[in-house]
Formats: C-alpha cells, structure tokens, sequence
C-alpha cells in the first residue's frame, strides 16, 4: 500500500512539468504585454523596455521556462508582474480563503446530497424522492451569480442574520497565522472572530455547494438504486433483515465508489478557484486571483496558480482512489 | 516741506524694498487651502469607503490604477494640490513658488515643520530624492515599475536642494502644465527613510505626509489607516479610514443601505433610482474629466478623406447612446475637451445627427452605395464606455442606416490598445481619462503629431496637423491660461473641422454615500480624497 502511495505521489512530477509547459507556452503565446499593463499609458516606450529587459521577458520563451524550472525546484515561483510579490506570498494568503471555502462547500454538498440521494433511492417514487430530484435539477440549473445575490438579499440584507460579504469584519482583530481563519481563531482562542469567521463563511459555502450538492445528490440515488437491484441485496432482504440494515450496511459502502469520485472531482474544480462566488461575496481566493492574473498577462501567477491547483488535483484523486480500498474490499493495491 | 517729503520716505522706501524684494515673476500663494474651509462637525469614528478592487500597491511612485490612487492620495502629499472642487492647483507641502523669466527654473519654497509618518523631518532633500528615485535608473531604490514619471517629469532637468526649505527645480523648455503635473498622485511625496527600510517592500508600508498613516492591508479585502493628528492641514475628521473592496456594484450597494459602508464608487445605472428613492442615502453625480470617442485612422482609407470622417460624425446620434447606456448622465460629447477643463471650445458647432447628411457627404466622397469598414471596441469597461459591446452594436446599427456596414471586432485591453498603437484599426471606439485636468492632457498626448508614431502611438487616429501642432506647442510655452485658452479654442475649432474622430460622450462621474458622511464631494478628478470628511454618528 505504501509502495503504492509512494508511486502514486510520483505521479506529481511528471504533473507538474506538463501543467507549466502547457500554461507557459498558452500565457506567453497570447497577445498583448503585461508590462504595458502594469505602466499603464503614460510610461515612455523607453521605460516599458528597461522594464521588459529587466524582467527578462524578451528572452527566448525556452530560456525563460528554464528558468523559471529553476526557481520552482528551489520554492521559487517568480515575483508576480503586477505586483512585485512573490508569488508564494500572494498564493499563502489567497489559497487558504478557496480552500476553507471549497472544504466548507464540500462537506455540505456531500452530508446533504448524500443523505437526500440515501433517502430518495430507499424512498424511491415517493414524494420526498419526486421533490428533491426536482430541487437538484433547479439547483443544477440555476446561475450561481444570480443565487448568490438572491441569498444575500434575503439573509443578509433583509433578514440580517449574516454579513453580506467578505471573510471577516474589520473590526475583529485576529493574528494571522496559517490564513485559515477558522484555524487561526481556534488557535489564539479568538473566540469573537471564531464566529465571526463563520458567519461570513454560512453564504457564500452554501452558494457554492448548491451544483455538487445536486450533482452528488442524484449520483447518490442513481447509484443506490443501481446497487439495491444486486442478487446480495435481493438474498439480504430474503434473510429478513430490516430494510433499514439492508440499505445501511450492505447496500451503502458499495453506492459510494461512484458517488466519492465525484466528490473527488468536484473539490478539484471548486479548489480551481471558484471565481464567480468569490466575486459575489469579495471572498479573496484564489479564482479571483488567477483570473485578475490571466486579465493582466500575470504570468509567474498564473503559472503558480496553476500549478498548485493541478498539484492539489492529483492529490485529491489519489485519496478518491484510496478511498476505494476502504470502500470495496475487493480493490487492493499492492 | 522738507517735513512732508521726510514723512513719505519711509513709506516710499518701504514699497521699493518690497518690489526689490518680490520674485521676478511670481504665481501667488493663497493663505489657506479650498480644503481647509471645510470643517469637521464631528471629530472621531471610522469612515468606509469601499471600491471594486484593490489596489496593486501603495507606492504612489509605481501605481496607475485608480483603486490604488484612491488609497495612496490620502497617505501622501504633494507640493501642490488640486482644489477640492477643481483642477486649479493650490499649495500643498509647497507654500508658495516662483518662476524664472525665462519659464526655466521654478523656485518653491516648502512648508516648515511638516514631518512623515515615521518622524523623518520633510525637507528639500527628501524632495530631491523623490525626484532622483523615479527618474534615475541606476538609483539605489528606484521602483520597479515607475508608470508615471515619464509623463509628471516631462521637460525636468534637474532638481536642487537650496537651503532645507528652499528647492529648484530645472526645465528643459518652458512648460505650463508643469506644475499642474506637481499635483498629481504620482508625485507624492515618500519618506526617504522609509524606502531605505523597507526597500522593495515600500509598496505594502507606506509612509507619507498625509492625513492618514497607513496601519495595515488584508489582500483583496480592505486597507486601514489612522487618522494623522499631526497633519499640517488639520487632522482629519474621523479616527481611522477603511478602503474596502468589494468587486460587485450591487453587493457594493447592499452593504451601503446597511450601513457597513459610507461612501462607494462604481454604481450600476439601473440601481440610480434606487439610491435616489433611498432617504439615507445620496446620488452624487457631476460632469466627468473623460471623453469617450471613435478614432478613425486618417492614415488608411476610407478615413483619409475627412469627408468619410464628418459623415461618421454625423451618423451617430449621441443622446440615444447616453440615454441607453450612461442612464442619462452622461454628455454628448462634440470636443476631445470635457466641459470641465478650461479652455473647453463651447463655441464649436456640434455636428448635427443627421442621416441624410452623412449620406451626402459619403457619396460625395465616392461612396454613394455605401461602405464596409470594421468598428473595433475594447473587451473592458471603462468609466466612459460602460457597457462595451451593447454600445459597440449600438454604433453599428446607426452606422448602418446611413450605408455603412461596419463588422465589429474586439480584443481584450492589453491587446487592443497595442494594436491601436500600432494603427491596425481602421476605426476604434476608445477613450481618455484627464490626470491633471490641463488641456495639454488630452489635446497634446492624444492629437499632436509628436504622438502619432506607430508603436508608441496615443494618438491613435494618427491625426498629423502642422496647425494644431503649432498651436498646441505655444500654449505649452505659454504661462498665462487665459493665453492658453485662447490657443486651445483654436486648435479645437481646427481638429472640429477634420473630424478625426466622432467624439461620443462625456460619462459623469458618479458616487453613492450615506447621508451620515458630510463634507463628501467627488472630485472632479475621480480621486477621492477623505480627510474632510465627517460622520454624524
């Protein structure tokens, strides 16, 4: 199992090169200059050229991807263009708003959409069943940027149980450590900024979860369904046992394979920075991050951004498949 | 008599010392600032602001973007200050200044006692440095990136320190919009010792003179400052400043009707009634320093024949795009100039929205069955082009009633405006935002000759007038506005007549706050400068 992990993890490199040539050669390739964007139009062609020569930009593209291969072995990931941060700085502080975010979107999608999908499969044809797969498609559907909005007008705005937007009140003082800021009040025993850290996430996590919830929610029932149609369910359920029992213990673990490779996708996606709920709730993440850098030929963030998110991708994956393990008995890995 | 003559001496002599005494040519120096006749009606409490994004960084030297203006203008001074409801300039760090005859060398003298944020005294060597860190490559801490100085320290030669409160600055060719240039943001004022502390990292610990000290800066969330109760001016009204940024308009709004903030920018015209219909809160909108255009490139034809550009002009009907798009308060634009600069030509006759008229001239140009062209249009909103594609399509049809079929073609803004630098547009919807809200700011950079170079172009119409050249020059030379109005009337009458481009609109600008924040007023520059602002609870 170990051996198996370990060649598994391997798998990053040969991931992270192919993601940076790929994002290297498609930034560097697309018009227009992030150095005019940055001087704006008022810099002399002399001073946009002191600074593309500075920046070493007009090195052949092979150069460039050396080197900066180089800095990515040694931690480095460049100095953002637009803000001469490194990029390591900037990706501290934004990737843990996505990723508190994302967790928090996640584990209600998944507690929600996996109990509504349990019970509308043990329920099938039901009312319950009729309904929610009926508010999974509208959820599906319905444009996040426009829920967002709605969601804030109704429990923000009117009812004023939440704030509208951000992560936390500039009033609240809170020591920032890792930049989770749940973490961080948990650890100073902040208390005050501990609820109020999670009030600002309530909207915005549940904005997001509304897609995989749906998404999860159906492949829950459907893959139930398909497995309490199995000859073991039908023998189980000859032995007399409760439905109950059949459905928890013997039915269940089989459904989730599908059902945690979904999960796994879709924390991929949303870690890939979920940039229009991030817009809506002035949530500073990283989608924000990677499409302002996208926009101003960023391209040391944009690579970085990129490359931490495939990176992330691949270790998702790796624990959906281990998962497997755990779930089917029959899956080992040697 | 001897007696009478005795007592007339003293005074006499006392009056030809005076003029002996006074500068050879000298602008004045009012006793008090526009600002300071705004008082507080409260002091204490914390004033939000909040704006679509962050700023890039808080290094007056470096920045070009408007969020990141707004955040440096309240932490640095400069020698001289825009009036708070003006462009007129007024003395700031400077007390008061003097120029030579020959328009060469400008004297200030500085206010005494003024100190940064760290204690560092204010001097004529920081001045000095200043100067030498934007603009000396090989300096010790010259930015990164320095996007203005090029334009603020054009025609400067040299600056030298006096004494400690004296400094000269050196032109190279007489300049009037020199000092007007001394006003903006980008030349404000850092402490020398800070940016030998922080060196690299100046652009995340500010440290000026202004009325508030920079304490901290949460990413893409917000910035604090404190008020500075020793500013020179007066400290400001309220006790600490947050710089919120919230990217969407609307949510923008929702946090202001609840009051968590007091004045935003950025406000979505259908939510205008809105806010006007809201007791708590106020609308403010007032004629904006920008001019929204269509450049035509008089270089490729069709558009060298000025009879296809009037025709264009005359095409287009201005009030329906302003009704449309810049919800009605917006003006229709028939100058490069906004009416909000001096020197503004009134006197020019607007080319009339007529169809038939554009036809004419069209078929006398030889195009009588009409003619096919592209409309570029920039994938960016900009203050004065607020919803790009709708207005672009919106051209479009108007152009194609009077025969000219126009396929629209876009790009994203970096793109865009490097391939109108290189002239690969035959016609181009584009605008200018003022910086100083001189004349030579629009009319020089954006159609002078000299600025009509491929590859470096602003002059994206690549308009060459020997004319206007002549005339704009002269009223670069020239100290005395009411000399300098004059010239630019003419040259505005004379590019009128070209038409090398059709001038569409002057977007207003527009800002929101709560009626708990008094003395707020949106300068006219779209800065917006809070230290006089007061909150009523």
């Amino acid at each position: 199992m170990t051996r198996y992990v370990g060649r598994r993890l391997l798998e990053l490199v040969p991931v992270a090169f192919g993601v940076l040539l790929v994002v290297f050669v498609i930034s560097h390739l697309t018009p227009a200059d992030p150095v005019l964007v940055i001087l704006g139009e008022h810099a002399s062609p002399a001073t946009v050229e002191r600074l593309r020569a500075q920046l070493r930009l007009n090195d052949p593209l092979p150069v460039q991807f050396v080197r900066y291969l180089g800095g990515v072995l040694h931690g480095d990931l460049g100095r953002s263009i637009k803000q001469n941060e490194r990029v390591t700085v900037q990706l501290a502080t934004r990737f843990p708003a996505t990723f508190e975010l994302t967790i928090t979107a996640m584990l209600i999608a998944s507690l929600v959409g996996i109990l509504t999908g349990v019970v509308a499969a043990a329920r099938q044809n039901s009312w319950f069943d009729a309904v929610s797969m009926f508010a999974a498609l509208v959820g599906f559907s319905m444009p996040i940027f426009w829920l967002g909005i709605m969601l804030i007008l109704l429990f923000a705005w009117y009812l004023g149980w939440v704030p509208i937007s951000g992560r936390l009140d500039y009033t609240i003082e809170l020591t920032r450590i890792t930049n989770f800021y749940l973490l961080d009040a948990l650890l100073t025993r902040n208390w005050a900024a501990l609820g109020n850290a999670a009030r600002h996430l309530i909207l915005p996590a549940v904005t997001l979860s509304t897609v995989p919830l749906a998404i999860i929610a159906r492949m829950t029932r459907s893959s139930l369904l398909e497995v309490l149609r199995q000859d073991y369910v039908r023998t189980a359920r000859a032995k007399g046992l409760a439905e109950r029992i059949v459905v928890m213990r013997h039915a269940l673990k089989n459904a989730f394979i599908p059902v945690v490779t979904v999960i796994g996708l879709n924390v991929g996606s949303l870690l890939g920075g979920a940039i229009l709920t991030e817009t809506i709730f002035a949530w500073p993440g990283m989608g924000r991050l990677v499409v302002d850098a996208i926009f101003a030929r960023d391209y040391p963030v944009v690579q970085g951004t990129v490359l931490v998110i495939a990176l992330l991708f691949v270790v998702v994956n790796l624990l959906v498949d281990l998962s497997y393990a755990f779930l089917d008995p029959r899956i080992r890995y040697g | 008599m001897n007696q009478r003559v005795a007592r007339l001496a003293w005074p006499v002599i006392i009056v030809i010392v005076w003029f002996m005494l006074a500068p050879t040519s000298s602008v004045g120096a009012p006793m008090s600032s526009s600002w300071d006749a705004k008082a507080c009606g409260r002091v204490g409490g914390t004033l939000v602001f909040a704006q679509a994004d962050d700023p890039d960084g808080l290094d007056p030297h470096e920045v070009t973007d408007g969020f990141s203006v707004n955040n440096v203008s309240n932490v640095f001074d400069t020698l001289v200050r825009f009036t708070a409801d003006s462009t007129q300039v007024e003395p700031s760090l400077a007390e008061s200044w003097t120029v030579s005859a020959d328009n060469l060398v400008w004297t200030f003298k500085l206010r005494k006692g003024v100190k940064f944020h760290d204690g560092t005294p204010f001097n004529a060597e920081a001045v000095k440095f200043n100067f030498e860190r934007q603009t000396v490559e090989k300096h010790p801490y010259h930015p990164r990136a320095v996007g203005y100085a090029d334009f603020t320290f054009q025609n400067v030669k040299s600056v030298d320190v006096v004494d400690e409160s004296t400094v000269r600055w050196n032109l190279t060719a007489p300049y009037a919009p020199f000092i007007t240039n001394q006003a903006m943001f980008a030349t404000g004022i850092v402490s020398p010792t800070a940016v030998k502390q922080y060196g690299q990292d100046f652009f995340k610990h500010p440290v000026g003179t202004g009325p508030f000290k920079f304490v901290e800066w949460i990413q893409k969330d917000h910035v604090t400052y404190e008020a500075n109760r020793d500013y020179f001016a007066g400290r400001p009204c309220v006790d600490r400043l947050i710089v919120r940024t919230i990217p969407d308009n609307t949510v923008r709004l929702l946090e202001m009707e609840r009051g968590t903030v007091h004045i935003m920018i950025g406000v979505n015209p259908p939510d205008y009634n809105r806010i006007r219909s809201n007791a708590e809160l106020v609308l403010f909108t007032g004629a904006g320093l920008n001019t929204g255009y269509v450049s035509m490139n008089t270089e490729v034809a069709p558009f060298s024949d000025r009879r296809v550009r009037q025709a264009i002009n005359h095409a287009i009907d201005r009030s329906a795009l302003v009704n449309a798009f810049y919800g009605g308060v917006g003006i229709p634009a028939k100058n490069p100039l906004p009416p909000t600069i001096w020197g503004y030509a009134d006197k020019v006759q607007a080319y009339e929205y007529s169809v038939d008229k554009a036809k004419k001239l069209l078929a006398e140009a030889g195009f009588a069955n009409g003619l096919t062209t592209e409309l570029w249009w920039p994938n960016r909103a900009r203050p004065y082009l607020t919803q790009p594609q709708k207005i672009a399509e919106a051209l479009q049809a108007q152009l194609a009633m009077a025969g000219i079929q126009a396929k629209l073609v876009t790009y994203d803004w970096g793109t865009y405006l490097s391939k109108l630098r290189n002239g690969e547009d035959p016609m181009a919807i584009i605008g200018w935002i003022g910086d100083n809200g001189d004349p030579d700011n629009f009319l020089y950079a954006l159609l002078d000759k000299d600025n009509a170079i491929r590859g470096k172009a602003q002059n994206y119409a690549f308009y060459k007038s020997d004319a206007v050249h002549r005339l704009l020059i002269q009223a670069q030379r020239v100290g005395d506005q009411a000399t300098r109005a004059q010239l630019y009337e003419q040259a505005q009458q004379i590019i009128h007549r070209d038409a090398p481009w059709a001038p569409l609109v002057h977007a207003s600008r527009v800002s929101a706050y709560r009626k708990d924040a008094q003395n707020y007023l949106y300068h006219p520059l779209e800065i917006t400068w809070l230290h006089r602002v007061w909150l009523t609870k």
